[in-house]
């Protein structure tokens, strides 16, 4: 699967509760659509350290990184570089 | 810039305190005569800025005859804030119980749970070791995430950021203490077919610093609608131990002293008042940044952390969510 897909379906089937793919944009933001919350991000974050064996530093938590699937697509392929 | 601190200084540091204390107990009895129907209060007074006020206006709003004080100690506790609320009890004269929660805590796993995900992120963590969580990242634009301090048995303390697993146990392990001191209030409550008194601040109550069915649990509420700044004005104006009147505001949860804004809130609560207020008249951040003396992007970013744990925390508020509506019940 790859890593959009990964994480679009973590995110559809855990705080969605759906597998329509048409129930969340790669571009919708997280925090403003109300998909997660702060904990939310958190859980996202220790879903992507453990699936992806990536380390997400301090300062990497941010929306920028964290609060879209695109985002979050972006970030992983930058810390695998 | 200067109109903002002024206006600020002019209704929450300059207001009317024989009014507001009139105004809540007027309030507190009314809700008691047309809604709670009780015959007193129940308050468990922490020896906290926040609960000293509250037990106060319910002496004030009841008479000490109609009120029962209930201290709730246990291993964490500090002892100076036992003693200041052993001195508030002295002080307004009040019937009271203390009841140390410490063997029942242990009985339900409390300490057990707790000390279990400390390992997990310090092995050598034991006996003789003290820990806290500190919150970190609201004001650097970061998303908050958690720390976990613990000190040695020689006093040298360690810091690691807490994965979230170990986070959520320890923060749900602590949350008995909440919940089973509610279980005590509202024993006395049944017992003496009393209300009990909730005592969050403002801060605390808009931004959900409070346990669900713990110490946000409640009858009354009669200080949420105040700026932590004006409790202080109010433990002065109601004449309060000065001991409590200067008290720092902690979390006494943990076993090493915590700060509240350590543990959740972006700055201290003077700043975080100003920042609440500025947020709920619609002020800028550049205007904020102006008041407080930080930058405009620090600003902008405790701002949204406002806003951040109002959504995060707004279940905590909320009753149950039904399937359908229940008008015949009012619901």
């Amino acid at each position: 699967m790859s890593t959009e897909a990964t994480i679009r379906n973590y995110i559809l089937e855990n705080y969605l509760f759906t597998d329509d793919q048409s129930a969340l944009n790669s571009t919708d933001s997280f925090l403003d659509k109300g998909i997660l919350d702060s904990t939310g991000i958190l859980e996202v974050i220790y879903f992507l350290e453990d699936e992806f064996g990536i380390k997400v530093e301090d300062t990497e938590m941010v929306p920028e990184n964290l609060d879209s699937v695109d985002n979050i697509v972006s970030f992983i392929a930058k810390k695998r570089q | 810039m200067q109109a903002l601190a002024e206006r600020y200084e002019a209704e929450i540091i300059n207001f009317d305190r024989d009014k507001e204390v009139d105004r809540i107990c007027e309030t507190m009895r009314e809700v008691m005569r047309t809604k709670l129907r009780r015959r007193g209060v129940v308050v468990a007074v922490s020896g906290g800025i926040d609960s000293s006020v509250s037990a106060a206006l319910a002496v004030k709003a009841f008479g000490a005859k109609k009120a029962f004080f209930i201290q709730l100690p246990e291993v964490d506790s500090a002892e100076d804030t036992q003693s200041r609320g052993r001195q508030l009890i002295e002080h307004l004269g009040v019937d009271h119980t203390t009841h140390n929660i410490a063997a029942t805590l242990d009985a339900i796993g409390c300490y057990r749970a707790r000390d279990e995900a400390i390992v997990k992120t310090f092995p050598e963590y034991g006996d003789g070791w003290k820990n806290k969580i500190v919150i970190k990242g609201g004001l650097d634009g970061q998303v908050n995430h958690f720390m976990l301090v613990v000190q040695d048995p020689q006093g040298q303390q360690h810091e690691k950021r807490l994965d979230l697993r170990e986070y959520l146990q320890i923060v749900a392990a602590t949350n008995y203490k909440q919940r089973i001191r509610k279980t005590i209030e509202y024993y006395h409550a049944d017992r003496l077919n009393y209300a009990v008194v909730g005592t969050p601040n403002r801060l605390e109550y808009d931004q959900g610093f409070f346990v669900k069915n713990g110490d946000g649990s409640a009858d009354l509420k009669p200080i949420a609608h105040l700026y932590k700044t004006q409790v202080y004005a109010l433990a002065r104006h109601l004449g309060l131990p000065e001991s409590i009147c200067n008290a720092t505001p902690t979390t006494d949860t943990y076993s090493l002293p915590q700060g509240q804004d350590e543990f959740y809130f972006a700055l201290p609560y003077q700043e975080m008042d100003k920042a609440l207020w500025a947020r709920n008249i619609g002020a800028s951040a550049s205007e904020l940044a102006a008041m407080l003396g930080i930058t405009e992007e620090q600003a902008k970013f405790v701002l949204q952390d406002i806003d951040n744990k109002r959504k995060t925390t707004h279940y905590l508020h909320a009753k149950p969510y039904l399937i359908e509506a229940m008008p015949e019940l009012g619901l």
